[in-house]
């Protein structure tokens, strides 16, 4: 096996995502489908790292979680906040922006 | 691990890579169509743990240990306190509301993934350096080399970002209470003012067979009353309607009362003659 | 000397910003400042004649400038002023009558409540004027010529309730745009010619610059002299213009702002010279006005239009002698200056008739009033003697001059000039004599009540209101006036003639050339003498020894065009109005079909397609997302594409 098969499994879970955020209307399951695209990022970050024989990869991986972490904790406390003013998580509720 | 560049790794890493990557891409799938939000987080954190693994069996010892404690630890676990929160909406329902969006997606899903799994196909990667050179002294030794030296001005811009990010999520819920709470008895004068219901709420179950808490209590004319269930359960579409079963048991009842009885109206006179 | 020129035109302006922004406050003396301020101009006027007179014939001309107006790169135009003899007998016309005549105002208009606002739009149209005839270029000429055409505007409506006046001020506005397009166009034209506007260079290199262009240049020069001298065929306004008060019809319409046009033919001089063609163009509008206005004049009831018709004649007459060249120019300035003493004085004459006469001016219904009124009857009939040319007064020395000259020209062309000037004059003395004989002999027609329905032409106020009328001999403001001008109309032909001193006065200027009349002098004289009687025995015969009919007769086909302006307002709005209307349809429905319709249909298509692609933004965050994926599906595509070329 060569490490490749590491960045077709990761475009595979990064595709896997993105349909989630697309299909699901629940804002916390977008948001998980998030961190399933960020993740894949970072093991494709990591067998890069790999493959170039240099930690670099990791540490933007690393770089990555710290961001990915600070966006969850925002992300979830604007749902929060949604939710109390509206009564509602879907992602469809929160329509306004519109003619 | 191969100092030298190499094209193929062991067998084991092989076997591992191929067992859990179908584990992995099972819990991606269960992550988008699980119905439930704590299904989907639970998914995911299977998803991450195999992640782990593979962060692992790539040289990334450091990277592999936070994935599990900060991802897998932390965030799923914040991630299920909100669903705690926000609790089950109609948000979960799978059913697609915008015309077409299903079709798009699955198109632009479809050809995105393609056109990625082309590119990495496209690339010439076929020989790999391995860690083996970068981790001679350690790997959690090397990143921080790398963190505090090359990377520090990021570094310390990213720890900036996370204290506003804390900052930040606390002004967002924090709610400053502007007026005295309700007490019991305004609530109640409130409660009737409006004209809404202001018995107290029916309790569920139906007679002593069902006190179950998902089953609604019966209106004297057999229908169930939705207001004897919590509202929770309600959302989730989990009450169980007995109504027919119950009216059923009750039709026999009366029958057998009926026939008890009958039994008994030709006994009596008997008893009345003893 | 040179700070006096500058005077002259700021004391009159001065008069006119105070006046009419100094309120309430100097609604008594009012009148009094604004005549004051005419009189000091024309003092200042008289200072200036005496220096000049001291100096020699070359030295005359005095250039002042005041400051530099446009300074832009090499070109330049200033506020400068140009006093020569031309100008100096302007400066004295237009002061000395003003002043008459502003004094002649102070009664005239005592009973009107607006007086202070009057006074300070003569004092307007005195500073304008004096601009006018002082600019040492053409660009402050213009500004002179608009002033006045404001002032005119301005004073023709100051009756501005009367329907009438309003629309005879807006008349006269519209019209004289006409001319000033043309004075505008010129003026651009000389600039491109010549590089300046200044009289000097433009008038000295005249003869360098190409017939055709100087031909250009002369012909709009000519248009913008005939909207603002009321010359065929912008004419229709001076008649309406009447309907300001009569005054203004003294100083503006008759003595002075309306000879504007001769002064600007005659400054110009040097380019009319160098386009025969347009000089032919402004002799023949000459000698077709003055015989226009002659015929008009004839048919008129009201006093003040036929007087006004008289003016246009007279003026016609100035033209035909600017547009013969030097044999002409000092005679038409010559006769400018008779002129404006004797029509300004009939026109006096006629203010103080109508004054006496609650403000009746149907001659129809006047007669017999030489026994109420003797001073407006001598006053008047001087001025008329003066006008028809009788021997010795000022009429006679200068309309001799002019028709000599028209004969003078040589030719077929000189006979037909000649013939119609000799014309014009003999139905100048029939229709004066008409005048005369209707306003001041024959039996009172005034004894029974003017006809109610008669819309009063002026405000009745006081004891002039209604009721028979009881003539009576005007104020001393109004007589004195008319007694000064009445001096002038006799004897200022023959102070002119005497040593020929005008000629020597203005040839310097104009320059002079003897004009060689294939008739004697003594032959032309004669002939107009003849002329004269005759109209006088005309008009005599059919109105002074028939007693005249109260309501006018049906008369025949000309009567009843001349009294309509011989059709004059028939034509304008055939030909314009009609025709300007027919064309503005025309566009409308172009611009409403053919250009809103591209616009519209730009619009809505625009308007269509937003409406479709607003589909799009349907605010749902899913849907932007399908696109924001789309796009980094497409930006991969591309990536991958490049690489792969």
């Amino acid at each position: 096996m060569n490490p490749v098969s590491y960045l077709y499994l990761s475009a595979l879970l990064f595709t896997i995502g993105g349909v989630g955020v697309l299909l699901r209307r629940n804002a916390i399951v977008v948001f998980m489908c998030v961190e399933l695209m960020l993740n894949a990022c970072n093991l494709a970050f990591v067998t890069f790292s790999r493959m170039h024989g240099n930690l670099d990869g990791q540490v933007f991986a690393f770089f990555t979680m710290v961001v990915a972490a600070a966006e969850v904790v925002v992300g979830l406390a604007i749902i929060v906040s949604v939710y109390r003013a509206r009564h509602s998580a879907s992602v469809d509720d929160a329509s306004l922006l519109k003619l | 691990m191969n100092l030298a560049a190499a094209s193929t790794t062991s067998t084991g890493e092989a076997v591992q890579f191929w067992v859990l990557a179908v584990v992995a891409v099972i819990g991606a799938l269960a992550t988008v169509l699980m119905k439930r939000a704590v299904h989907s987080a639970l998914s995911l954190a299977g998803t991450m743990i195999v992640l782990a693994v593979f962060y692992l069996a790539n040289g990334a010892y450091f990277l592999g240990i936070v994935q599990i404690v900060v991802y897998t630890g932390a965030i799923m676990m914040l991630f299920l306190f909100v669903v705690m929160l926000v609790g089950v909406t109609a948000a979960d329902s799978l059913r697609e509301t915008i015309r077409g969006q299903r079709w798009l997606a699955a198109a632009c899903g479809l050809g995105f993934g393609i056109l990625l799994v082309a590119g990495v196909a496209n690339a010439s990667l076929r020989h790999f350096d391995g860690l083996g050179r970068a981790n001679a002294g350690g790997n959690v030794e090397g990143l921080a080399a790398l963190v505090f030296t090359r990377y520090v001005y990021a570094f310390e811009i990213t720890g900036a970002l996370l204290i506003t990010a804390a900052v930040g999520a606390m002004v967002l819920t924090h709610r400053e209470r502007t007026a005295r709470a309700a007490t019991q008895r305004e609530l109640s004068q409130e409660r009737t003012r409006k004209g809404a219901y202001v018995a107290p709420l029916p309790a569920p179950g139906t007679y002593a067979r069902h006190n179950a808490n998902d089953i609604p209590a019966l209106l004297p004319d057999g229908t169930p009353s939705d207001l004897s269930v919590s509202k929770v359960l309600r959302d989730r579409g989990q009450v169980r309607d007995v109504s027919r079963e119950a009216l059923a048991d009750l039709a026999a009842l009366e029958q057998r009362s009926a026939e008890w009885l009958e039994r008994g109206r030709d006994e009596e006179p008997k008893g009345v003659a003893q | 000397m040179e700070n006096l020129i500058g005077l002259l035109v700021l004391v009159p302006l001065a008069g006119a910003g105070a006046l009419l922004c100094g309120g309430r406050r100097l609604d008594r003396g009012g009148p009094w400042l604004g005549t004051l301020a005419a009189a000091v101009s024309f003092a200042l006027g008289v200072v200036l004649f005496a220096d000049m007179l001291g100096k020699g014939g070359e030295e005359r001309t005095l250039d002042v400038t005041v400051f530099q107006w446009v300074p832009v790169g090499s070109f330049r135009a200033d506020v400068g002023f140009h006093l020569d003899q031309l100008s100096m007998t302007f400066v004295l016309l237009i002061t000395g009558v003003g002043s008459l005549i502003h004094l002649y105002s102070i009664g005239y208009m005592a009973h009107d409540e607006r007086r202070r606002r009057f006074f300070g739009y003569l004092n307007l149209f005195l500073a304008a004027m004096l601009l006018l005839v002082l600019a040492d270029n053409y660009l402050l000429l213009y500004v002179g010529w608009e002033g006045v055409g404001l002032a005119s505007y301005l004073l023709i409506g100051f009756w501005q309730h009367k329907p009438s006046a309003a629309t005879a001020a807006k008349k006269a506005f519209l019209v004289n745009r006409v001319g000033d397009m043309g004075m505008s166009i010129a003026i651009m034209l000389m600039f491109t010619t010549f590089g300046t506007f200044a009289f000097g260079p433009v008038l000295t290199a005249a003869d360098r610059a190409g017939e055709g262009r100087l031909t250009a240049i002369a012909l709009l020069l000519l248009l913008a002299a005939c909207g603002k001298s009321a010359q065929v065929p912008l004419q229709s306004w001076l008649g309406d213009a009447m309907e300001g008060p009569t005054p203004v019809s003294a100083l503006i319409h008759a003595a002075t702002m309306v000879t504007a046009g001769v002064y600007l033919v005659t400054r110009s001089g040097a380019v009319f010279e160098g386009a025969p063609d347009a000089q032919t163009a402004v002799v023949t509008v000459g000698a077709v006005t003055l015989l226009f206005g002659a015929i008009v004049g004839c048919a008129k009831d009201d006093i003040k239009k036929a007087l006004a018709g008289s003016t246009m004649s007279q003026i016609g007459y100035m033209i035909l002698a600017a547009g013969l060249g030097p044999v002409g120019y000092v005679f038409a300035i010559m006769h400018l200056v008779t002129h404006g003493f004797f029509k300004a004085g009939l026109f006096l004459g006629a203010g103080s008739v109508m004054h006496g006469m609650n403000d009746e001016v149907d001659m129809r219904r006047y007669g017999g009033l030489r026994k109420y009124m003797p001073v407006t009857f001598v006053t008047f009939g001087l001025g008329y003697l003066a006008i028809i040319g009788f021997p010795g007064l000022s009429g006679f020395f200068s309309k001799d001059k002019i028709i000599e000259a028209a004969f003078a020209k040589g030719g077929t062309e000189g006979w037909i000039l000649g013939g119609a000037a000799l014309l014009g004059a003999a139905i100048t003395a029939y229709y004066m004599t008409r005048v005369m004989i209707m306003t001041f002999f024959g039996e009172e027609r005034w004894r029974p009540a003017p006809s109610p329905d008669e819309p009063s032409a002026e405000p009745a106020a006081g004891d002039r209101a209604g009721g028979m009328p009881h003539p009576h001999e005007s104020p001393r403001t109004m007589t004195i006036p008319m007694i000064v001008l009445a001096l002038g109309s006799v004897f200022a032909g023959g102070l002119f003639s005497v040593n020929d001193a005008f000629l020597k006065w203005l040839e310097p200027v104009t320059g002079h050339e003897e004009g060689n009349s294939p008739l004697g002098a003594l032959t032309v004289t004669a002939a107009t003498m003849a002329v004269l009687v005759l109209g006088v025995a005309l008009a005599w015969a059919q109105y002074g020894r028939r007693p005249v009919p109260a309501t006018a007769p049906p008369g025949s086909a000309l009567t009843r065009a001349a009294r309509r302006d011989l059709l004059q307002d028939d034509f304008n709005h055939v030909v314009l109005v009609r025709g300007g209307e027919h064309l503005t349809r025309s566009l409308v429905y172009l611009d409403h079909k053919l250009v809103d319709g591209v616009v519209n249909g730009t619009a809505a298509s625009v308007g269509g397609l937003s409406g479709r692609m607003r589909r799009l933004q349907n605010g749902y965050v899913r849907s932007y997302a399908v696109s924001m994926f789309g796009g980094a599906a497409v930006l991969i595509a591309a990536t991958l594409l490049m690489r792969a070329v």
